[in-house]
């Protein structure tokens, strides 16, 4: 067999050739000309508003001409949170990753900035909240793109016949569907008296004092109403303030009329709470109300979701928003981009809101009167407030407005929670608030 | 040892053979079969244990946004930190009160065993070793539902009799409890099989011998039985210590480290800081911290046994 030689001009020349031919080629338009892009979308809790968001990537996929690829990553087991710190340390993952509240700062110098396409898109959708911009931002630089799914106001869900019968609260006429709210006497010390109230007739309020998000969330809402700051956004100690001393007062009122096991609640006991019709109230997003009307319609039809009570400082409510982020690193970054503005169009939105059955919530101020909330029943109009349509409350976090670095150790260590837990169970005021400085002192750590 | 001198030997005899030739008789050598057949384990065990801890050995020198080398500027850190001494001082609690409670039931358990009919043993066996061959995430969540705070079902039982509602995992004690009652329950079976099969290796000659002698029950079980186990028990313990030290689904499913981070212990404490908190070299170190503390313990116990086998 004959075995011709290639010699080292013949292979220089090949090469040049078809490097000339490649380069001068017409250019075709395959079916995925435009390339790949891998999405770590959070796996939805409500049964079919992953298909949403699956049939609105395809359709931008097809007239894109990009090759995607979605994988639903569950929350449960902060499988979420394991994937991005380890696609941090790989750099490489995900073009397009949704993650919930600090992780944008948490990454934030191996995360693409997003401000090409957040200008326009606030443009169009109108202004973010602030504790969107708090967490969505640094120094000037959009970490993130606020995601319409899984974000969500974790308000008072509250029962209307247990209200109105023991604490006299008709939470109805409060927050009424399609109008304003009436709720100038919706204040921290009704809310403490209806507590007291229900507790007594054995329905007491389902407010954890956990560690998990729930717990926390409830508690950085009581704490932002009293103006209760650990940590200022210059990063100054607060702990030992008048605020932060009547924050705990309050909590110990509170903690005598809520289940005596609520140290050991986690996200799944408070809507347990509810379903099986045992509280008047439970700090949540719609999710419990959902659960409810697929396993205890008659719980569910005596349901209502509004806003929380208004402290000295002002009417906080819980907030907690998600975020599409993009790695530094990722290959396709053009192709993200493109898919986030598609996934922020009111017309998408309005179809993940639909989809979600009202659980998640758009950031941007003129998309909190769609018409999924105004619908949703029974009772009909049950989630009608739950996107504060008339910015009656400030969405808030806990352990804002501390730097985000900061406030994040604050929130993950349930610090609130616990100098709430500590000072209920007998602990004084200035041991308390000198463990939670000496805390705070160690979450400054760079 | 006397097969590889002998091959030595008959290399050297026959200095006229080639490289081709001394591979061969390598390749005959038992040790270097040993080696071979052993080496995929090794690999396996340089790949997903020698090189994640020197990682995380690594991960450990850095800075909170790991991009400074700090040296052990995590451990001086951790050191100040009046949790961390809670996260130590309750792994110890955990993990001594959990091994000596798991020994203890799994020794008592072996001899109930022992002295069953054989043919009716392997039924038992099978039986008690069920806890140990469920993954502990599965059957942890079955006691997340039995210690439930509000429809815990050990509460409805023992609300029959008036007694409770016990605050399961509420509480900082009882949450404690119910931790390393969960962890007893999970690893007293791999005791159970160990003793057992060290039980059965007890010559009835030394039961005889002590029975001529007069000596009672708990003699026998004394300068017979315990003697004898001496070995296996130092080995079952050690092994144990290391695992239930290292332990983290059974805390992270029922307690998450609460109620006022009482339960817990160097894994989950570490999960908390270092993925929760987004601080992965303090939660590297906090794993670390570990392996002093099992090292010490492994030199005390292994010396022991080295130190019997010499005698013998």
């Amino acid at each position: 067999m004959s075995r011709k030689k290639l010699s080292r001009r013949e292979f220089v020349a090949a090469t040049a050739l078809s490097s000339a031919a490649l380069i001068t080629a017409p250019y075709i338009r395959g079916a995925h000309a435009a390339g790949k892009l891998a999405i770590g979308f959070w796996d939805h809790w409500v049964p079919g508003a992953n298909k949403t968001s699956t049939a609105l990537v395809n359709e931008w996929a097809e007239k894109e001409k990009v090759e995607v690829q979605i994988d639903y990553i569950t929350s449960q087991g902060n499988k979420t949170l394991l994937t991005m710190a380890a696609e941090a340390q790989a750099r490489s993952g995900h073009d397009i990753l949704a993650q919930a509240t600090w992780q944008a700062h948490a990454y934030a110098e191996l995360l693409e900035p997003v401000n090409d396409i957040m200008e326009p898109i606030i443009k169009q959708n109108g202004a973010v909240n602030d504790t969107v911009n708090y967490l969505g931002q640094a120094k000037g630089k959009w970490l993130g793109v606020p995601a319409c799914i899984g974000s969500q106001i974790k308000g008072p869900c509250s029962r209307i016949d247990l209200m109105k019968k023991h604490a006299n609260i008709d939470v109805q006429a409060m927050y009424p569907a399609g109008s304003p709210p009436k709720a100038d006497n919706w204040t921290l010390d009704t809310f403490l008296k209806a507590a007291e109230a229900c507790h007594k007739a054995g329905h007491p309020f389902g407010i954890g004092l956990g560690e998990t998000s729930d717990s926390v969330d409830a508690a950085g809402a009581i704490f932002n109403s009293f103006g209760a700051e650990l940590v200022d956004a210059k990063g100054n100690l607060t702990v030992k303030t008048d605020a932060v001393r009547q924050a705990l007062e309050y909590y110990k009122k509170l903690i005598a009329f809520l289940p005596p096991d609520a140290a050991a609640w986690d996200d799944a006991s408070n809507n347990k709470w509810l379903v099986s019709g045992r509280g008047a109230l439970i700090m949540n997003p719609p999710s419990a109300w959902a659960v409810a009307k697929r396993d205890a319609p008659q719980v569910a039809e005596q349901c209502w979701t509004h806003g929380f009570a208004a402290g000295p400082k002002g009417r906080f409510a819980p907030y907690l928003p998600f975020f599409w982020l993009t790695w530094s690193f990722s290959k396709n970054k053009a192709a993200a981009k493109s898919l986030l503005t598609h996934l922020s169009q009111p017309s998408s939105i309005e179809k993940l809101v639909a989809a979600s059955g009202g659980y998640d919530l758009p950031a941007y101020e003129k998309l909190t009167t769609l018409k999924t909330w105004a619908e949703e029943g029974p009772p009909k109009g049950t989630l009608y407030h739950y996107p504060n349509p008339y910015n009656h409350q400030k969405l808030s976090i806990a352990a804002s407005p501390a730097p985000p670095k900061v406030a994040q150790q604050i929130y993950t260590q349930a610090t609130l929670t616990k100098m709430a837990l500590r000072y209920s169970q007998g602990e004084k005021m200035e041991s308390t608030l000198a463990w939670a400085e000496g805390e705070c002192e160690g979450f400054m750590r760079s | 040892m006397a097969d590889v001198v002998f091959q030595e030997r008959r290399v050297a005899h026959r200095p006229s053979v080639g490289k081709r030739s001394s591979l061969h008789y390598a390749l005959k050598r038992k040790s270097t079969v040993a080696f071979l057949m052993a080496l995929p384990l090794i690999l396996l065990v340089a790949l997903l244990v020698v090189y994640p801890a020197l990682y995380s050995l690594h991960l450990a020198t850095l800075n909170k946004s790991m991009t400074k080398f700090i040296g052990l500027g995590n451990f001086e850190f951790l050191f100040k930190r009046d949790t961390f001494w809670l996260v130590v001082k309750q792994s110890c609690i955990f993990a001594i009160s959990a091994v000596i409670f798991k020994a203890l039931i799994g020794f008592i358990v072996a001899h109930f065993v022992h002295n069953v009919p054989a043919n009716k043993q392997r039924r038992w066996r099978g039986m008690l070793l069920v806890p140990w061959v469920i993954p502990p995430a599965m059957s942890t969540l079955a006691w997340l539902w039995l210690f439930d705070p509000s429809y815990s079902a050990f509460n409805y039982t023992l609300s029959f009799f008036g007694i409770g509602p016990i605050p399961w995992t509420g509480d900082a004690m009882w949450a404690r409890f119910s931790v390393i009652l969960v962890n007893v329950w999970y690893g007293a079976p791999f005791f159970m099989i160990m003793y057992l099969a060290a039980l059965k290796s007890v010559p009835d000659q030394l039961y005889e011998a002590a029975a001529i002698d007069g000596a009672n029950w708990w003699q026998r079980i004394w300068y017979v039985t315990l003697p004898m186990m001496r070995n296996i028990i130092a080995i079952t313990t050690l092994f144990s210590l290391i695992v239930t030290f290292a332990n983290f689904d059974i805390v992270r499913i029922l307690t998450a480290g609460g109620p006022l981070d009482h339960t817990h212990i160097f894994a989950t404490w570490a999960f908390r800081v270092g993925i929760e908190g987004s601080d992965i070299p303090l939660g590297a170190s906090v794993s670390l911290f570990m392996v002093p503390i099992l090292a010490v313990a492994a030199i005390f116990i292994l010396r022991d046994i080295s130190k019997r086998g010499n005698e013998a």
